[in-house]
């Protein structure tokens, strides 16, 4: 196979004990390829998001292999975790998550300055590319409070794009918005697939959106049905 | 470690919620202001009043006591050996006040690095002739310089010049107390009397107030020749030598090995005056405690308003750990916010504390006990204020902590789940 494998998921099932025990994952194994961009879609409940957060270091409590870029992720600290996620993974999450206290490009700018590979100046530059190429570099300087719900949603991916992770990661990045406004959000991650070859992995139970992606992993109470 | 980044994260979000931060800094500078305050009152009145005694009084003291021999010839003799000797009421043979051998004393003093200066003295018991009544006095002899560099000699002088009487022959300065007795003022002359008979007329040079009355109706003082020629004695007789150390808690040691070495009786100032030590731990000890109990209460302001924050912004701390940042970071950020407001705080509480007691040491606080003190008095040591501001970052730090370690611990994925 010529291209690698940037993620991979080797016998993951998860737990949870409270209030009873129940069984959320049970054995998941698959893989994704670079500039795949695969969705994974199922219903409420049937464990894609826990399924997302395990895949994205942020939980640790499971059982199976996490290998990301080569790299298994069983037995490191919290700090490395920090790293990784810093480096490699990009998040778009159903929320913003946009820091009121900063403006627009700062907050698009914050992984990078965390990842204090460039200068401060490289990365504003960096920052304000993105954001061209998202259409919205009039509203470097705004706070976020002053943009829209899709505008919001726009800045969130440039945040994830500013330290040209290895995959990004979305939950639900269009549950909150209208339907114009998804199709927007759904266009970009189209064109970072086709132009930029960026690897997606996005968690939506919008069947028209995952259906326009290359990839389907379906999902019904803890197990991949399909993919 | 990136600073820069985590003091500009923790700057914007004191400054998005700067109304709070304001009023907890504000609890800090309350809290150092009133400590710096308090002590540099506490610490000044407690100096005043130690030094009312201590200044004055050597830190060992070497003197010669009139006391019966304690080889009593009974029990050297070898004929009663074998025998116990009951002898009552001992009387002291022909005992001198003199402390043999003095030159050689003081110039072994002189070598001896602890030792930060001496003033020989003596004591004379005169009485002072008013007329046809005699008024019971001591003129102490002394030598004025070393006195006031040592014993701070001149402070006390309310009227004259203490120089003077080194310069000026048969001079004497009276005790305020004592010169109001027998009715004379600066230039007048007094008649006295020693025990031995003979008469001397002295130039009164100075008043001389110590704050203790009793002690100022019968103390004067004169230089040590004169109050030789009064006693008729050699010019190496000497009653007393008074000694300050470097080190005030060496004088007991320092005391034992004089009297041994030299034969002499020494006394330190620490068996002379036991209780000031205890008055001033006290009101020293209730002043920090008063102070560390408003930082406390200053402390948990913070830590509400910082629990509060962390609150607020669990959606951002969520995304920054999301993104990239460990626990370890978060929990730098809010202790960074927390010792800013430590530390702006604090400085405000030095700058206003510095202001009040200013403002006390204005105060009039006048006493007869204390004739060069007119106002409050206030300690500027800058010891209280490292120590006031050290207080601030230590309890805005702990106060800090605790929030810093939970905003650090938050998941992440409970946060951005729940939305």
């Amino acid at each position: 196979m010529d291209t690698p494998i940037i993620l991979e998921a080797r016998h993951i099932s998860k737990k949870f004990y409270d209030p009873s025990e129940f069984t959320v994952l049970s054995d998941i194994s698959f893989s994704i390829n670079k500039g795949e961009f695969v969705s994974v879609v199922g219903k409420s409940g049937c464990g894609k998001s826990t399924l997302l957060y395990i895949l994205s270091t942020m939980d640790t409590d499971y059982e199976g292999e996490l290998v990301i870029d080569q790299e298994s992720m069983a037995d490191k600290k919290e700090k490395e975790l920090a790293k990784i996620r810093n480096d490699k993974i990009g998040f778009v999450f159903q929320f913003h998550y946009l820091l009121n206290e900063f403006t627009v490009l700062r907050n698009i700018m914050l992984p990078a300055l965390k990842q204090d590979r460039f200068s401060e100046k490289e990365i504003e530059e960096k920052a304000r590319q993105k954001l061209e190429m998202l259409d919205m570099g009039k509203l470097a300087n705004k706070k976020p409070n002053k943009l829209s719900g899709g505008e919001k949603q726009r800045v969130a991916i440039a945040r994830a794009l500013i330290n040209e992770p290895h995959i990004i990661m979305g939950d639900e990045p269009t549950g909150n918005l209208d339907k114009k406004n998804s199709e927007i959000v759904f266009d970009i991650f189209q064109r970072l697939s086709t132009e930029f070859n960026k690897t997606l992995l996005i968690v939506t139970h919008d069947n028209s959106f995952a259906s326009r992606t290359n990839r389907l992993i379906e999902m019904e109470d803890g197990r991949i049905i399909r993919q | 470690m990136n600073f820069k980044l985590i003091f500009s994260i923790a700057r914007s979000l004191l400054l998005a919620r700067w109304r709070q931060t304001l009023v907890a800094a504000i609890g800090v500078t309350f809290g150092i202001a009133t400590f710096v305050a308090l002590l540099s009152f506490m610490t000044g009145l407690n100096n005043l009043l130690d030094g009312l005694i201590l200044n004055r009084t050597p830190h060992v003291r070497l003197y010669k006591e009139i006391k019966p021999s304690e080889q009593q010839p009974v029990s050297v003799s070898g004929l009663f050996n074998g025998f116990y000797n009951f002898i009552s009421s001992i009387k002291a043979g022909d005992n001198r006040l003199e402390i043999y051998n003095n030159g050689f004393i003081m110039q072994a003093l002189k070598k001896d690095p602890r030792i930060r200066g001496f003033v020989p003295r003596i004591t004379a018991q005169v009485f002072f002739n008013n007329g046809t009544v005699d008024i019971n006095g001591i003129i102490n002899g002394t030598d004025a310089e070393e006195e006031t560099r040592l014993f701070g000699f001149s402070q006390y002088i309310i009227e004259g010049r203490a120089e003077d009487l080194q310069q000026i022959p048969n001079s004497i300065i009276l005790g305020i107390g004592l010169a109001k007795r027998l009715q004379v003022h600066i230039g007048d002359m007094v008649n006295i009397t020693t025990p031995a008979g003979d008469r001397y007329r002295l130039k009164v040079i100075g008043i001389y107030q110590s704050g203790v009355n009793e002690y100022d109706k019968v103390q004067s003082y004169a230089t040590i020749k004169t109050t030789q020629k009064i006693l008729g004695k050699a010019n190496n007789y000497i009653t007393d030598i008074a000694i300050k150390t470097r080190d005030i808690r060496t004088a007991p040691a320092i005391a034992r090995e004089y009297a041994k070495l030299f034969d002499t009786d020494a006394e330190d100032i620490q068996t002379a005056n036991a209780q000031f030590e205890t008055g001033s731990s006290v009101r020293l000890t209730i002043s920090y405690s008063v102070g560390i109990t408003l930082l406390i209460v200053a402390g948990f302001g913070i830590y509400n308003i910082l629990n509060m924050m962390i609150y607020e912004k669990m959606d951002s701390i969520a995304i920054l750990k999301a993104t990239g940042f460990s626990g370890a970071d978060v929990k730098r950020i809010f202790i960074t916010i927390s010792l800013s407001i430590g530390s702006f705080g604090g400085l405000m509480g030095l700058i206003f504390g510095f202001l009040l007691s200013k403002g006390i040491g204005h105060i009039p606080f006048t006493t007869p006990a204390l004739p060069t003190v007119k106002t409050f008095p206030i300690n500027y040591n800058p010891l209280l204020y490292s120590i006031g501001i050290v207080f601030s970052l230590i309890t805005t730090y702990l106060a800090g902590y605790f929030p810093a370690r939970k905003a650090g611990k938050v998941d992440p994925v409970i946060i951005i789940r729940g939305k």
